[in-house]
């Protein structure tokens, strides 16, 4: 049945499969690479997470960049900061919106947190040399430690540090990482004791898997963003952190030298107006009505005058 | 030092061992999601591979249904049977038995159209009913195939249950994921060891096993790959 004509042919069909593979290998540049300023309109990387919250203000800034006549190379939903912090600080990106407690945290593993003015005070000098963080926004995302409502009344679950009170085990449920984030389970235990009965990894962020585990009672403790419109829509209760187990997470843009006062200007005109309201009405656009970051970006801009 | 050494001394190196992350737990549940889907995707597609291939009905629609569903990405589907059955393991593991199936079915049904269509009619002349013959001429005859259906699936399971750990249900995906999340390469390199490891594991012995179930007197009639010795000692001139 296989004959040596139908040997050779897939013989040749491997060598052109395999040599499209190699060459696209070659081809491919480096997708972080920075655009190459051509003269007077400078070209502005601007990067975001993997998380459609954080891509949703990169394009709200992208499109006031724009607006103010800058060229955006847009790379967005790159990865965790792991992946994305040493593009910065080598500056192959420009702009990067980010959450000025967990980059705190993240760069200074002494940061000792306090209020928002505070942290960014603190990020400001722990920031890598090349980088400068700018006016911080209204609007914050926070990590969170949340539960359903029945477990809250159950439990007379108030604050963080209520979770002593449960009698159950409790399952955390959340991202891989969270075990190593230093508001993770370890921290539950070191600071309030709170002993956790293990991780249920579910890699998407807070999102509908990890709600809709948590309102099942399959987990019984998850990292769910406040700015997430889940939690208004399920009745879920943020466990409140008087003692700032996490850091306040205000939006505020991280640039390279690149950016200029001009463009600077822009990216703090836009954060003056992003206030915590509004960041939890746009993720409720792209969560509940499947809109697009960019449409999203963009009727928000206009809503607030700011593009021309 | 390589990256790919890391890997290797990650694998090797015993503070990795132990508790409810520790590598031989996880290469345990890795090895019994791989197990159990295989199971229950044998019992789903082999009887039917079987009914397929005797009576030669609905062919077309099981290949075309067996190309359709080798086209799914297995992580979309998982994550939406994981959004209707919720977080755990049943999600993966419906997940991976359709990606299983096709393998399986293919293998059943074509085992049993490479069976000589003489020796059939033989058995249906010498008076065997149509189960006797199922049992007794084409399940044996048809085993190669099938066995080498199995095979492709086990490999195509113990790679894709890597996925099982994205929705908390166990596996060697573990160390992949958070590996990373948090740009631990030797980590995520070390769960790519493991699963090439339990690959490698499964192509051995299912070699065993395909040598050990096919009957003599399948390998027995296979034709023997003898090259033409010439009757001469030496190149005779003119």
């Amino acid at each position: 049945m296989f004959t040596a004509r139908k040997g050779r042919l897939v013989a040749l069909g491997a060598v052109v499969v395999g040599a499209a593979i190699a060459l696209s290998g070659c081809a491919s540049s480096n997708p972080i690479s920075g655009g190459s300023g051509s003269g007077a309109k400078t070209t502005l990387v601007v990067g975001s997470q993997d998380y459609y919250s954080n891509e949703i203000v990169a394009e709200i800034y992208s499109q006031a960049l724009e607006n103010g006549g800058f060229t955006i190379d847009r790379q967005f939903k790159i990865g965790q900061r792991e992946v994305y912090l040493p593009e910065l600080e080598s500056g192959k990106i420009d702009v990067f919106p980010e959450y000025i407690g967990s980059l705190d945290q993240a760069l200074n593993k002494k940061a000792a947190g306090g209020s928002a003015a505070d942290v960014a005070k603190d990020l400001a000098s722990v920031l890598p040399t090349g980088l400068r963080v700018l006016d911080r926004a209204g609007a914050a995302d926070q990590n969170s430690w949340t539960v359903t409502s029945a477990f809250a009344k159950k439990y007379e679950l108030t604050d963080i540090a209520s979770l002593k009170k449960v009698t159950e085990p409790i399952l955390v449920g959340g991202n891989s990482e969270l075990a190593t984030r230093p508001y993770g389970p370890d921290a539950l235990k070191a600071k309030y004791g709170v002993t956790t009965a293990g991780l249920t990894a579910i890699e998407d962020s807070g999102g509908p898997l990890t709600v809709k585990a948590l309102l099942d009672n399959k987990i019984q403790l998850a990292n769910i963003y406040t700015a997430s419109p889940l939690i208004k829509t399920d009745n879920l209760v943020v466990l409140k952190d008087p003692d700032n187990l996490f850091f306040p997470d205000n939006v505020a843009p991280i640039v390279s030298k690149k950016v200029t006062t001009k463009a600077a200007d822009i990216l703090n005109r836009v954060n003056a107006k992003l206030s915590r309201s509004d960041l939890v009405s746009l993720n409720s656009e792209s969560v509940t009505d499947q809109k697009s970051a960019p449409a999203i970006a963009k009727a928000w801009l206009t809503k607030n005058g700011l593009l021309k | 030092m390589n990256i790919f050494m890391q890997g290797i001394l990650w694998v090797l190196e015993p503070a990795h061992y132990g508790g409810v992350d520790g590598i031989e737990t996880r290469v345990g549940q890795h090895l019994l999601i791989s197990i159990g889907v295989l199971a229950v995707a044998s019992i789903i597609a082999i009887p039917l591979g079987y009914v397929i291939g005797h009576t030669g009905r609905g062919r077309s629609l099981a290949i075309g249904a067996s190309g359709a569903i080798r086209a799914l990405p297995t992580l979309g589907l998982l994550i939406i049977i994981a959004l209707v059955v919720n977080v755990g393991l049943l999600a993966p593991f419906i997940a991976l038995v359709v990606l299983a199936i096709p393998s399986i079915l293919a293998g059943a049904y074509s085992g049993f159209e490479a069976v000589d269509r003489r020796g059939i009619d033989a058995a249906r002349a010498v008076g065997m009913t149509e189960l006797q013959i199922v049992g007794r001429v084409e399940m044996p005859l048809g085993l190669p195939l099938l066995i080498g259906g199995l095979r492709t699936a086990s490999l195509q399971v113990i790679a894709t249950a890597t996925l099982a750990d994205y929705v908390g249900g166990g596996g060697v995906g573990h160390f992949i994921f958070l590996g990373l999340k948090t740009n631990d390469y030797p980590q995520m390199l070390a769960g790519s060891i493991l699963v090439i490891l339990l690959a490698i594991l499964s192509e051995v012995l299912f070699s065993v096993v395909q040598r050990l179930v096919i009957p003599a007197g399948v390998t027995a009639a296979r034709p023997q790959d003898v090259r033409v010795r010439s009757t001469r000692s030496r190149a005779a001139l003119g």
